[in-house]
């Protein structure tokens, strides 16, 4: 039995689905960035896994895994930063009560 | 053909993914989303270390299992008061996202299993074509500027992150 590039790639669109159903149904503003992380981690898992299989002797898609990584960190803080913000404002982080564009 | 030890921790890693990842959308309380959250991100380290990207797997855990999830933690803490029953997440639009999820889902697997380069080579002929990664190899790659190496990005995601840490601290302070 052989591990061969599927065997990678279906936990990844597990993961890229079920993200996709927690963006669409959370109400939270935390779950709904939870639900972003597991679609970010599931693409930088597919450019690894393209990297590993179709080009070993190159490694480009670990140092944009790498970017994406970083990028990612940095998007988490700000988006934290942005709802701690609309919690002292708002006294919650619910996106149905949260549809005021000033405050 | 692979050995039987990488085959038995490919299919433990992949079936916890795949669990921790439902359960991450779907549990009812936040922090114990970020826990499983949490869990899918290790599994992915282990990937990377199993398929051959050792300073990989090392920076996801350092910075996605040490810091993001620090992060999570920190945030769920100050937006939710502790003993406060309505702190149990509720979801909406359930249909609309069981139909959206599905349908990519089904058409990402009908893809990638008609992929024509799908049957292709094991992972331990993978492995043992491309030369072992070493970090002199990762330090070149990220200081140079030749082709295949990366200083210009490299140095435009330390401005990012210098400008999300203004950014991070300019929001969040209190006036």
């Amino acid at each position: 039995m052989d591990l061969s590039m599927l065997w990678y790639l279906v936990p990844s669109v597990v993961m890229l689905a079920c993200g996709i159903y927690g963006f669409v149904t959370r109400k939270n503003l935390i779950a709904i960035l939870i639900s972003l992380e597991l679609m970010l981690n599931s693409a930088d898992l597919n450019f690894v896994v393209f990297n590993r299989y179709l080009f070993p002797g190159s490694m480009d898609g670990m140092v944009f895994t790498l970017f994406a990584v970083a990028i990612a960190a940095a998007e988490t803080s700000i988006a934290i930063a942005i709802i701690i913000n609309i919690y002292r404002s708002l006294g919650n982080t619910d996106i149905q009560e949260i549809n005021k564009m000033k405050f | 053909m692979d050995s039987v030890g990488n085959i038995i921790v490919y299919f433990v890693v992949a079936i916890a993914m795949v669990v921790f990842s439902f359960k991450a959308v779907t549990s009812g309380k936040i922090l114990r989303s970020a826990t499983y959250l949490l869990f899918v991100l290790l599994g992915t380290a282990v990937f990377y270390f199993q398929l051959g990207y050792q300073f990989l797997g090392a920076v996801q855990i350092a910075v996605y299992a040490g810091g993001i999830m620090v992060l999570f933690v920190f945030a769920i803490l100050l937006t939710h008061k502790p003993n406060d029953t309505t702190g149990r997440l509720e979801s909406h639009r359930k249909s609309l996202g069981v139909i959206v999820s599905v349908a990519s889902g089904v058409l990402l697997l009908f893809a990638i299993f008609y992929m024509p380069l799908l049957h292709g080579a094991s992972l331990t002929e993978c492995l043992s074509a491309g030369n072992e990664i070493t970090m002199s190899d990762i330090g070149e790659a990220f200081t140079g500027s030749d082709r295949f190496q990366y200083l210009l990005p490299f140095e435009a995601v330390s401005v990012l992150l210098l400008a999300c840490i203004i950014g991070g601290v300019t929001v969040a302070r209190k006036r």
